[in-house]
């Protein structure tokens, strides 16, 4: 594409015609969407594009999360890095430590002369990408949140009135009894379960997760979640595999397959996960919000988010940040934003669109959708809620997820398996620390 | 008296074994120097900045237990993956040396998984053996096996040594058959004139014979074990539960491109270097001796 427009202006200039007075100038966007999501990021590109002539927003796949990450960082190494890239909640930590190679999105904002209110974004949304003082480092492209699929058909199977309560685990605890006894092979499956029954779950119970704010306010944090809390719902989740009434499928998202098909009856997934459940389930389903210990006093707090946000990279020429600017408020817009919600199950950055998919009617016609916009705004975020921002994370991740498994497999019990998860955690972020130091 | 082409001159010598010396400096000392240079420094990412530590990362990496785990996991993978397909591949080979009729349709049905790249076997081999929808796991629940590589290690150890062997058990059937084919027919008559078993042919003609073969093979498959099985390792089980399938070489991926951590994943590298030239300096040295050429 470079080239051919090269061509073109060197033709242009060797027979003396005209130039348009300003060529476009093409802003590169690295991101790790394919399949649906990426047919929606195109079409938004697309729009941006046929919407003004000053900038062409170029936007290329490079993989999955990690592998986008990493061609990004070799890239920018090389001298070669997009403008954009789009990295997972778990790289935020890295992203932020590498100062001289990203440019703070308010900053871009600011220096872009374009109206950027901060207040116009709903917090508990872009608090996981904004520094204590609340300026916006990254952009909350694509956001979700854990809520619970229920299987309505498999609920009345067992003789459980389907519209039975389980907002808390006090209430959902007997459900699971019922489901086993009535010969249901997968009463409660998850995805990503650190995610949702330790990061999530954490800042659901207003209780850290790590020290120094989960990490926001230094480099030199500590985990701490191995504290009575998680390990209570730890041993419950370990109890409940034992007897056959939690069924772990895997560290992603495995289970989906099963809860999809019909076999599992509640399942803890995120809320982008709406979509793909939307299509293919062919039972009674419904959306609820994660359930929560009603014996711990600060729940239900917020959950935290989870999906990737937009950086912005250094280091190409200051003109160009004008267009990555214009790029980042057309994202913001409440026409932009509202479709994007209801189109994905992400989460609205703004509460324009968020009022706007309200008015269209959208959470009318589609119950179960606004429950994770619900969940996650219910209470103004606290240190516990805001996000996590440790480094190395995406690794800390495995670990809790190695530990977990000897829980579930009942080679250890929870406390043990915490207390070494933490252990072990705390092991890479002072590696983590040293190399940022 | 050993006899010795001589080349006159030095510049045509010099030019002959200039192309394989450029390939070996470019693609092995190069990045093999960068390696060890990189594996004395503490980096972030994205290459703003750097600490000299000297063997600080060696000594971070050897005091993780997780890390001297790995060592065994290693060592317990890679005898499976070459015992298991050099086994198959013997086994196969003596069957299809023995064939008259359809030997070719034989050979080339049994060639054809070394075609299919690592990942995707690891892949195939995944979805067979998924725990919730997989066949065979399925299969297996019918007979009353509770199938879960997810959470129970031996099977997840299990899996990943099947699903690299399947593919290697061709390649090393190819060099198996053409061992035995080359084994002169007349001598294996002669002992079975003699009134020499199956079994007795087999121990005292058939393999001495074969034996060049099969070193060659068990260095191959140690080499293919250490360094190659990566993609069926990723696919299947990510090195869970808990570190039972993660080897060293998973571990270099994991901390390099999971954790960004570059002066711990070449340090690692380092001590994979070290190590595989140490085990090819055993094998040369006294495995070699008990071979007949």
């Amino acid at each position: 594409m470079k080239r051919l427009s090269m061509s073109v202006l060197a033709f242009a200039a060797a027979t003396g015609l005209a130039m348009p007075v300003q060529a476009q100038t093409e802003i590169q966007w690295w991101h790790a969407f394919t399949g649906r999501l990426g047919e929606l990021l195109d079409a938004q590109v697309a729009q941006f594009n046929a919407g003004q002539s000053d900038y062409k927003v170029v936007a290329s796949h490079k993989g999955n999360y990690s592998e986008t990450l990493n061609a990004g960082i070799a890239a920018f190494r090389a001298g070669e890095q997009p403008h954009l890239m789009q990295v997972f909640e778990v790289g935020t930590a890295t992203m932020m430590a590498a100062k001289g190679a990203v440019r703070p999105v308010y900053q871009v904002m600011a220096d872009s002369g374009l109206p950027f209110d901060k207040d116009a974004y709903i917090a508990a949304v872009t608090g996981y990408y904004t520094t204590s003082d609340g300026d916006m480092l990254s952009f909350p492209y694509n956001a979700s949140t854990p809520v619970l699929y229920v299987n309505r058909d498999k609920l009345t199977e067992a003789g459980i009135d389907p519209d039975t309560d389980l907002s808390t685990w006090e209430k959902v605890g007997p459900v699971l009894d019922t489901l086993k006894a009535a010969g249901v092979s997968c009463p409660l499956a998850t995805a990503w379960q650190s995610w949702v029954h330790l990061e999530g779950f954490s800042a659901y119970h207003d209780v850290p997760f790590a020290t120094k704010a989960n990490g926001f306010d230094g480099f030199d944090t500590e985990l701490v979640f191995n504290g009575p809390v998680q390990v209570a719902h730890v041993a419950q989740m370990g109890q409940w595999a034992k007897d056959g009434k939690f069924i772990y499928g895997g560290r992603r998202n495995e289970s989906g397959a099963n809860f999809r098909g019909g076999e599992c009856a509640l399942f803890t997934e995120s809320s982008a996960g709406y979509a793909g459940v939307k299509k293919e389930a062919t039972f009674a389903w419904d959306i609820r919000n994660l359930p929560y210990w009603d014996n711990v006093d600060a729940a239900p707090q917020n959950t935290i988010i989870g999906g990737a946000s937009l950086w912005v990279m250094e280091g190409k020429p200051e003109a160009e940040y004008k267009g990555v600017a214009a790029f980042l408020d057309f994202l913001s817009s409440a026409e932009v934003q509202a479709q994007w919600h209801q189109d994905t199950g992400y989460l609205p950055a703004t509460t324009a669109a968020s009022d706007l998919t309200q008015s269209q009617g959208f959470y009318a016609a589609n119950p179960g959708t606004e429950i994770a916009g619900i969940q996650m705004t219910g209470k103004p975020p606290t240190a516990n809620s805001k996000g996590l921002r440790l480094g190395s994370f995406d690794q800390i991740r495995t670990i809790i997820d190695e530990e977990l498994e000897a829980v579930w497999a009942g080679d250890k019990d929870a406390q043990t398996a915490l207390d070494s998860a933490v252990e072990r955690g705390n092991v890479l972020l002072r590696r983590f620390e040293q190399a940022n130091k | 008296m050993e006899k010795r082409v001589i080349f006159k001159g030095l510049w045509l010598p010099l030019l002959l074994v200039a192309p394989q010396m450029v390939i070996t400096a470019v693609f092995f000392f190069y990045p093999a120097g960068q390696a060890i240079w990189q594996s004395l420094f503490i980096a972030d990412p994205f290459g703003l900045k750097s600490q000299f530590v000297g063997l600080g990362n060696f000594e971070y990496l050897l005091a993780d237990p997780f890390y001297r785990a790995s060592f065994l996991t290693t060592a317990i993978f890679s005898i499976s993956v070459t015992l298991v397909s050099m086994g198959v591949a013997l086994y196969l080979a003596l069957l299809a040396d023995r064939l008259i009729k359809g030997s070719g349709t034989y050979r080339t049905l049994l060639i054809w998984p070394y075609a299919v790249a690592p990942a995707v076997a690891g892949v195939l081999w995944m979805f067979m053996f998924n725990t919730r929808v997989g066949v065979v796991a399925w299969y297996l629940g019918v007979l009353g096996y509770d199938w879960n590589h997810v959470l129970n290690e031996a099977e997840a150890m299990g899996l990943v040594v099947v699903a690299s062997s399947w593919g290697r058990i061709s390649y090393n059937f190819l060099f198996f058959l053409a061992g035995l084919q080359a084994i002169p027919r007349s001598v294996i008559e002669a002992a079975a004139i003699d009134g020499a078993h199956f079994w007795t042919r087999f121990r005292t003609i058939v393999w001495p014979l074969l034996s060049p073969v099969t070193f060659f093979l068990l260095v191959v498959n140690i080499v293919y074990a250490f360094f190659e099985t990566f993609g069926v390792i990723h696919t299947i089980t990510s090195g869970g539960p808990q570190q039972a399938t993660t080897i060293l070489v998973y571990k270099v991926y994991s901390d390099g491109f999971v954790g960004q951590d570059l002066g711990s994943s070449a340090a690692q590298s380092v001590i994979l270097l070290g190590l595989v030239g140490l085990l090819t300096i055993i094998q040369f040295k006294f495995i070699e001796r008990k071979v007949h050429y």
